[in-house]
C-alpha cells in the first residue's frame, strides 16, 4: 500500500535532526519510522509519522523544508528470505529501487520501498 | 640592483618634468585617436593644448571599468589594430573581461618594466627563474616571462598548476628565482618540506604578485625556503604586473613613475587627498601607445611616500594596500566578482537567487565555498538528486569564474536576503590590516 512519506532537508549542523524531531512530537504527533541518508554536509531525513500533513505544515512554520511522497510499504512476514522474495518480483518486473529502509509495526516486519 | 639608475633614481624635479611631457603627448594621442575619450574631453571643454604641465591632471576626465566595458574590446585603442601585437585579458564585473591591448613598443617597456622589478629583487642573468604563474590571457606568465628575458636570465615557463613538475625543475635545472602568486609558493614549500627536498633547492629569491599578502607570509615564505621574497603589483588595464615592485627594505613598492603617474584620491569627491594620506589609487599610462589609460580608477585603496628611499631610488612607494572600493575578491590570483557568481547562479534551476561565498586561508591556499539555497520545489527525498545539484553549480561556477569552489547546500532561508545591501562575502583571510 501507498504510505505518506516526510522527508527533511537536514543540514549537517548540531542540533538540527533535534530541532526536527521536537516540532514533531512537541505536537503529539508519532515517529512510525526513521531513515537518514546522509552525505558530507547535509542529510536527507525520512520520516513516517501519525499524521504527515499536519507535521509538513508544522515543519514550515518552524522554518524547515520537507516535502511528503508517496512511497510503497510491503508488509514482510519475519521468516528468512520474505524480503528476497519482494525484491525479486520487483526487478523481475523491471522496476527499479530508489531506497529501501524497514520498519517493524507489531509482529510483522514492514519494508518501505520507494519505486522508480 | 638597479636596472636603470638614470630612471629608478631621476630627481623628483626632473621626473615631473618629464610626467609632465609625457602627459601632454598621450592626451594629445588619446584626443586625436580615441573618439570615445575625445567625447569625455569634449563634454568638459577640454582640448589637449589644456594639458601642459604635471598639475593639469586634475583637469582630466577619469577612465573606470564602466568605460572599458562600453568600448569592449579594441574601443580604446590608441593605435589600428595592425599594430597591436598581443591582447590580455582578467574578468570583469559583469561578464565582459578587462582587456588590454599592447604595440610592440608596449610589450618591451613592460618587460622594462619587469626587468627593473626583477633586478630590485636582486635578481640578474646569472639567474634560472621559474615562472609559475599561468600562461594565456592572463599577465602574470607571459608578463613575468617577457621581463626575465629581457634581463638575461634563464626562463622555465612553467605556468602554473603542475607543482611536481615545478619542484622536480627547480631541483633539476637548480633555479633560483621563481615568479608565482604567494599563496602557490607556501604551497610548493610546504610540499618540499613533507617530501624532503627542502635540501636540495637552490631557490633564492621568489617575485610574488596577482594576489594581497600579508608581512607573516614573507616571514614564513622566507624562513621556510631560506629566500628572500618581493611583492609585485600590476593590473591587465595598465600592462599587468611590474606596474610597482617593494626593494630589500620593504617600504612600499617603488612604482615606475616615467611609465605609469600615480594619483591618490578620495574615492567619494575624487579629489586629491593631502600627500600620505590613503585613498583610492589612478594612474595614468605615460608611455603606453596601445590602450592608453587617462586617470583610470584602479580602485584600490592606499598611499603614496614620494621620499628618497634608502635603496636611492626616487621614485614613490605605494604603501600597503587598505582594500578596494568595489567588492572584488582575489582569489588564488583570480579575480572574483560576486556579480559573476550572483549571474551564473541565476542560471540554474534548483536554487534560489541568495547565495554565500566564504573565503578563507588554510595551510596557506586560498579556499573557496559557496553556500547556495536549495528551492524548496526542487527539494528531493532523494541524495542523488541534491548531489546532482550540487554538481551542476559546481561545473557552473568553474566555467563562470575560473576556479572549483566547494559547494554547501543549505535550506532555503538560511542566508540573508536581499535588502540591496546584503552581504554576499565573509573573507576570513585578513589580508587588508
Amino acid at each position: 500500500m501507498y504510505v505518506k512519506q516526510l522527508s527533511v532537508f537536514l543540514e549537517n549542523e548540531t542540533g538540527r535532526l533535534d530541532d526536527v524531531l521536537s516540532t514533531i512530537s512537541d505536537n503529539g504527533i508519532n515517529i512510525l519510522s526513521i531513515s537518514l541518508a546522509d552525505t558530507s554536509d547535509f542529510g536527507v531525513l525520512r520520516l513516517l509519522v501519525s499524521d504527515p500533513d499536519r507535521a509538513k505544515t508544522l515543519l514550515k512554520e518552524h522554518g524547515i523544508t520537507s516535502k511528503l511522497t508517496d512511497v510503497i510499504a510491503v508488509s514482510v512476514p519475519h521468516s528468512i528470505g520474505s524480503l528476497r522474495r519482494v525484491m525479486n518480483a520487483l526487478s523481475s518486473a523491471g522496476i527499479a529501487i530508489s531506497y529501501v529502509y524497514g520498519l517493524s509495526l507489531h509482529d510483522d516486519g514492514a519494508s518501505i520501498v520507494n519505486m522508480q | 640592483m638597479i636596472w636603470n639608475p638614470s630612471k629608478e633614481c631621476m630627481p623628483r624635479e626632473e621626473l615631473r618634468e618629464l610626467q609632465g611631457k609625457r602627459l601632454a603627448k598621450v592626451v594629445n594621442r588619446v584626443y586625436h585617436n580615441v573618439p570615445y575619450y575625445r567625447e569625455k574631453m569634449q563634454a568638459l571643454g577640454l582640448e589637449p593644448g589644456d594639458i601642459q604641465t604635471l598639475d593639469d591632471i586634475t583637469k582630466l576626465p577619469f577612465t573606470t571599468y564602466e568605460d572599458l566595458n562600453a568600448t569592449y574590446p579594441f574601443g580604446l585603442a590608441a593605435v589600428p589594430k595592425s599594430e597591436l601585437v598581443r591582447v590580455h585579458a582578467s574578468s570583469g564585473t559583469t561578464g565582459k573581461p578587462k582587456i588590454g591591448v599592447y604595440t610592440r613598443r608596449d610589450i618591451d617597456i613592460w618587460s622594462e618594466c619587469v626587468a627593473r622589478c626583477l633586478s630590485m629583487a636582486g635578481i640578474t642573468k646569472d639567474d634560472v627563474i621559474q615562472v609559475g604563474y599561468g600562461y594565456g590571457l592572463f599577465t602574470g606568465g607571459l608578463g613575468a616571462h617577457y621581463g626575465a628575458e629581457h634581463l638575461g636570465a634563464l626562463v622555465l615557463p612553467m605556468s602554473a598548476g603542475n607543482t611536481q613538475k615545478l619542484i622536480s625543475m627547480m631541483i633539476d635545472c637548480e633555479a633560483t628565482a621563481i615568479a608565482c602568486t604567494p599563496s602557490y609558493l607556501l604551497h610548493v614549500a610546504e610540499d618540499l618540506e613533507k617530501s624532503g627536498l627542502k635540501d636540495k633547492i637552490k631557490l633564492k629569491y621568489a617575485i610574488c604578485g596577482a594576489e594581497p599578502w600579508t608581512n607573516e607570509m614573507r616571514d614564513q615564505m622566507e624562513k621556510k625556503l631560506n629566500i628572500k621574497a618581493f611583492d609585485i603589483y600590476g593590473l591587465t588595464e595598465i600592462c599587468g604586473p611590474g606596474v610597482a615592485n617593494d626593494c630589500e627594505y620593504h617600504e612600499g613598492l617603488h612604482i615606475w613613475e616615467d611609465h605609469f603617474l600615480p594619483e591618490i584620491l578620495d574615492p567619494v569627491t575624487l579629489q586629491p587627498v593631502p600627500e600620505g594620506e590613503s585613498g583610492e589609487l589612478v594612474i595614468t599610462t605615460l608611455t603606453k601607445e596601445g590602450m592608453p589609460m587617462i586617470r583610470y580608477r584602479t580602485k584600490d585603496l592606499t598611499s603614496l611616500k614620494y621620499e628618497k628611499c634608502k635603496c636611492g631610488r626616487t621614485m614613490a612607494r605605494i604603501q600597503r594596500f587598505k582594500g578596494r572600493t568595489d567588492d572584488m575578491l582575489i582569489i588564488r590570483g583570480v579575480n572574483v566578482f560576486p556579480s559573476q557568481v550572483e549571474a551564473a547562479l541565476l542560471t540554474i534551476d534548483g536554487i534560489t537567487p541568495h547565495y554565500m561565498l566564504v573565503v578563507d586561508r588554510i595551510n596557506n591556499e586560498d579556499t573557496l565555498e559557496i553556500q547556495v539555497e536549495v528551492e524548496e520545489r526542487f527539494f528531493s527525498d532523494e541524495v542523488s538528486a541534491l548531489e546532482n545539484l550540487k554538481k551542476k553549480v559546481h561545473s557552473c561556477l568553474r566555467q563562470a569564474i575560473g576556479l572549483n569552489a566547494d559547494v554547501k547546500l543549505v535550506e532555503p532561508n538560511a542566508l540573508p536576503h536581499s535588502d540591496g545591501k546584503t552581504k554576499h562575502v565573509t573573507d576570513k583571510r585578513k589580508l587588508y590590516v
